[in-house]
């Protein structure tokens, strides 16, 4: 949606641009990042990197703190100390108006009392463009999401869907350099959310701009992100991409809030790590310990039949109940020394019959792998 | 980035921000409140202050020595004593005929459906915010010697002399309840309308009657709303002016009634002072109390 | 199954068994409606007596009031004061309520009890008080003075009504305008202030009949030349029945019953 008009031109008339040399993605450097009321510490010393261009997720339960760090960075919440910069510009002491950002809310903050194209024209009346361009621009944008004609609706005859693109729409019309967005997604029934994840991302790629995106939804943040920062309480736990996440958690707070996953106690004696009543090998072993977790994620526990060409960590147990899910069989077993572990396998057309309650099973997962994380201990929030 | 290798624009912050970041919040803060201010200076000039002063006053003989001479007399003298008590009969009374005829409507209007009850609210919105001044007159007309009612009853031969109906404690309390009705039937209907049918429902299914449903189940749901509009009319009633000195014909003296004389008639500041800082003093603590009881029994949800 | 028979409730009461309520609660009503709408036809009487029904149709104490100076003077006086206090209170109020409702200080509890002390003190005190206060000032008897006591009043109320409604506001509108390039005070004019719009007129509306109706405190701060209608009706009424107030009463309540009625299109009109 690059406007015909002359960028650096329209740019002039703009209000304090955050102009960077690279052009039109900006990097987002948040330092020393602190917010409290009163003894609750809400985001602890959070530094954060986020890349031109980049789309990245901030994670975390209820409290962590995800909703807040945006928050400062759009400029609605101001922090106890710290820097946020936009390229260059420091911007933790700017106002939110002066920050150029396209933001998007939880529940869409559309204004009621104007039609879809006084919504998405909004920015740009602010920015004083003339008339005509207003329209072109809005069209486009309102074409863009599929909404092509609808400027003269009132904002009540949309479905949630729409109006969701509306808020879009209206947040990336000025071509702002940064979108935040907070749980846009949180409103919309499971269908609708999983073919606007794709759109949303489908987005980011052809604009190419830095985009902070909030959800308490792991599956979410998986799909749509180049990298994911999981908070925990007021601090980043871990920020890597979603494949290094899910495979090397680190530790058990992000292994359980990402993905499914069953735990098994492990002692180390000797260098020798044992796990219900079966010797342990693994890649790493965490250092200075007796005592660790090892990470069992279901679909990469597999039955044992002999055919086996990698090096396995063999577990016996017994089936505790086969569930039927449609694409996959979820069979809950438990094993020698009683722990409860969950495997996951696809269906197929040719199933044989799943392993009856209380039959014997002998179960494995690669030794490449295996993951072993130290154990905080820490419950499952 | 090293600790100290802040810099914006040349200059270096070595505290990230935290002090500059503060004064941020305090300008903003005190900012958005100061769109108050105007309000705050003219309750301040025109009623806090004056208020304040008068309560001083009130602690001065008429020499201007400091003396407790206003508050002694109240004590010594019966008449101040007997206004006292009219206000408080008059208050009380004037709350009780409220709660009598108020309850019922308000149950009747929430029992309507709701197109059906806020059309009746228009008979009940209409005279409060009709002039006080008309509502007073009206009834004066109404309750004369000559009046409407007089001329009805003696025409359908339920008496034969006119009745002294006005300018006496009745005409008073007929008014009043007239002015105060709506002050208890707005916030009770409210609160009736906030409870949950399922619960009728539930304690219907349960097995009990009707009535037993109504008295088990409604009405203590609706008494925070009675609590409130109760304790609404009891105070304006303390301080009630303009119907008893119409209605009363000079037989019906409340404490602000008796405030006005000592200031028309007697110019004794000092003593309409000492009367109006009593006046406040009940008017408080009757307010301080409701809230205090409601809160204890968990009438307001315990939240407030 | 005749209506008699029906449940009337959710227990079950049928509204056979609940008449009586029906009947109580009509009466209730009539006696709230009945005695103010009473005085329109009587006002239309030739009878010193103001009978009902008129025996005589006229509009004699319509002449009455309108040929009289003083009466129009008072109704001048009352016009003006209850325009400029909408005017003055309006805004004011409105600007405090948001300001308490974004702000969310700690002392913000404070400061609203402070505004609202107006509505807990007894008028007569407040009347009184102002009374003292104008005789320091030389502001007895004065426009201004009564323009000041009547926003008073009004201005708790007009918080009242702009403060429920900034409740039900979501304030997200306004951050996400501030996001998109709006100062604060584009994002209360642009945004914020159409959609409570109509809290802010009918307060105005409010504001104006909480100043024409006021009685006691206008009885101490007015007088002279700036006599207010209340005043000069209550001065009347103390001698006599004086059937010109029926006439002035008349159009008190349709003046009333047409702003209430302006503020309720505007609340349909915005729906």
């Amino acid at each position: 949606m690059r406007s015909a008009a002359d960028p650096g031109e329209r740019e002039a008339a703009v209000a304090a641009p955050l102009a960077s040399p690279s052009g039109k993605a900006l990097p987002i450097a948040v330092r020393r990042l602190s917010k409290a009321y009163g003894a609750v510490s809400v985001l602890d010393d959070v530094d954060l990197d986020v890349r031109p261009g980049e789309f990245l997720t901030l994670l975390g339960p209820s409290g962590s703190g995800k909703t807040t760090l945006l928050m400062a960075i759009a400029g609605f919440l101001r922090p106890d100390k710290g820097s946020i910069r936009f390229g260059e510009r420091e911007v933790v002491r700017l106002a939110p108006h002066k920050r150029e950002i396209g933001m998007v809310f939880q529940n869409y903050a559309l204004f009621p009392h104007m039609d879809v194209a006084r919504n998405v024209g909004f920015p740009l009346r602010l920015r004083r463009v003339p008339a005509t361009e207003i329209a072109r621009r809005v069209e486009a944008a309102l074409e863009m999401f599929q909404l092509g004609g609808y400027g003269g609706r009132s904002i009540n005859q949309l479905s949630g869907g729409q109006r969701q693109r509306v808020a879009l729409a209206r947040a990336i019309v000025f071509e702002p350099r940064i979108i935040l967005m907070d749980e846009p997604l949180s409103a919309l029934d499971k269908q609708l959310r999983e073919r606007m994840q794709i759109e949303l991302r489908q987005l980011h790629d052809r604009l190419g701009t830095t985009t902070v995106y909030v959800t308490h939804d792991q599956r979410e943040a998986l799909t749509m992100s180049d990298r994911i920062a999981v908070l925990d309480r007021g601090r980043i736990a871990r920020i890597d991409t979603p494949r290094a996440i899910y495979d090397q958690p680190g530790s058990r707070f992000v292994a359980e809030f990402i993905g499914e996953s069953s735990f098994l106690d492990v002692e180390i004696v000797d260098g020798v790590c044992r796990a219900a009543g079966s010797v342990v090998r693994a890649p790493k072993i965490p250092a200075g310990q007796g005592r660790c977790v090892m990470m069992l994620r279901p679909e990469r526990l597999r039955i044992l039949d002999g055919s086996e060409t990698e090096a396995m960590n063999r577990f016996d147990g017994k089936v505790q109940s086969a569930i039927y899910q449609g694409d996959t069989l979820l069979l809950q077993l438990v094993l020698a020394d009683g722990s409860q572990v969950g495997l996951r396998m696809a269906t197929r057309g040719d199933d044989a019959e799943p392993p009856a309650s209380g039959s014997p099973i002998a179960v494995g997962i690669a030794v490449g792998d295996t993951v072993l994380l130290a154990d905080e201990g820490r419950a499952r929030t | 980035m090293s600790a100290l290798g802040l810099s914006v624009a040349g200059e270096v912050v070595d505290d990230f921000h935290a002090a500059a970041l503060r004064r941020d919040h305090w300008r903003e803060r005190l900012g958005l409140a100061a769109l108050a201010a105007p309000a705050l200076l003219l309750v301040t000039v025109t009623v806090l202050l004056p208020v304040g002063w008068l309560f001083g006053l009130s602690f001065f003989d008429d020499a201007g020595a400091p003396s407790l001479e206003h508050y002694r007399r109240m004590l010594a003298e019966p008449s101040y004593g007997r206004t006292f008590r009219t206000t408080f009969e008059i208050s009380l009374a004037t709350t009780a005929i409220c709660i009598l005829l108020g309850y019922p409507l308000a149950y009747f209007l929430s029992q309507l459906p709701r197109r059906a009850a806020n059309l009746c609210m228009i008979a009940v919105l209409l005279p409060f915010w009709t002039s006080l001044l008309v509502r007073t007159y009206a009834w004066l007309v109404l309750l004369q010697r000559s009046g409407l009612i007089n001329t009805w009853g003696m025409q359908l031969g339920l008496w034969s002399e006119p009745l002294q109906l006005v300018h006496n404690v009745g005409g008073t309390l007929i008014g009043m309840v007239h002015i105060m009705l709506p002050f208890l039937v707005l916030p009770l209907y409210g609160t009736m309308r906030a409870i949950d049918r399922d619960m009728l429902r539930a304690a219907s299914s349960l097995g009990s009657t009707p009535a037993h449903g109504f008295w088990s189940v409604f009405f203590p749901l609706s008494l925070p709303g009675l609590a409130a509009g109760s304790a609404l009319v009891f105070v304006l009633c303390l301080g009630f002016y303009v119907t008893p000195a119409m209605l009363g014909g000079g037989k019906v003296t409340m404490v602000s009634n008796r405030i006005a004389n000592d200031i028309e008639l007697f110019f004794n500041w000092g003593a309409a002072s000492a009367l109006g800082v009593v006046l406040l003093v009940i008017t408080l603590v009757v307010l301080v109390l409701t809230a205090r009881l409601s809160r204890g029994a968990g009438l307001f949800g315990g939240g407030h | 199954m005749s209506w008699f028979d029906r449940p009337a409730s959710d227990t079950q009461i049928t509204h056979g068994s609940r008449l009586w309520l029906y009947g109580l609660g009509v009466l209730v009503l009539a006696f709230l409606a009945l005695p103010t709408l009473i005085v329109i036809p009587m006002s239309f009487s030739q009878s010193q007596y103001l009978e009902f029904p008129p025996r005589q149709w006229s509009l004699r104490w319509y002449e009455a009031y309108f040929s009289s100076q003083s009466w129009m003077a008072a109704t001048a006086t009352s016009l003006k004061a209850g325009i400029c206090t909408a005017l003055l209170a309006t805004p004011v109020g409105t600007l405090a309520a948001y300001g308490l409702h974004v702000s969310r200080l700690r002392f913000t509890g404070v400061v609203i009890l402070a505004l609202l002390t107006p509505t807990i003190v007894p008028v007569i005190l407040v009347g009184i008080a102002l009374f003292y206060a104008f005789v320091q000032l030389k502001m007895v008897n004065s426009f201004l003075g009564i323009v000041l006591a009547h926003t008073v009043l009004a201005v708790p109320i007009v918080m009242m009504i702009v403060g429920s409604a900034l409740k039900s506001f979501d304030l997200d509108q306004e951050r996400v305008a501030r996001s998109l390039g709006a100062t604060r005070t584009q994002a209360f004019l642009q945004v914020t202030m159409p959609q409570i719009s109509f809290a802010i007129v009918t307060s105005a509306l409010l504001s104006f009949l909480t100043s024409f109706d006021e009685v006691v405190v206008s009885l101490f701060v007015s007088g002279g030349d700036n006599s207010t209608l209340t005043r000069a009706m209550f001065m009347a009424l103390r001698d006599q029945i004086d059937p010109t107030i029926a006439a002035i009463s008349t159009i008190m309540i349709v003046l009333t019953s047409v702003l209430l009625a302006a503020s309720q299109m505007l609340g349909k009109a915005k729906d």
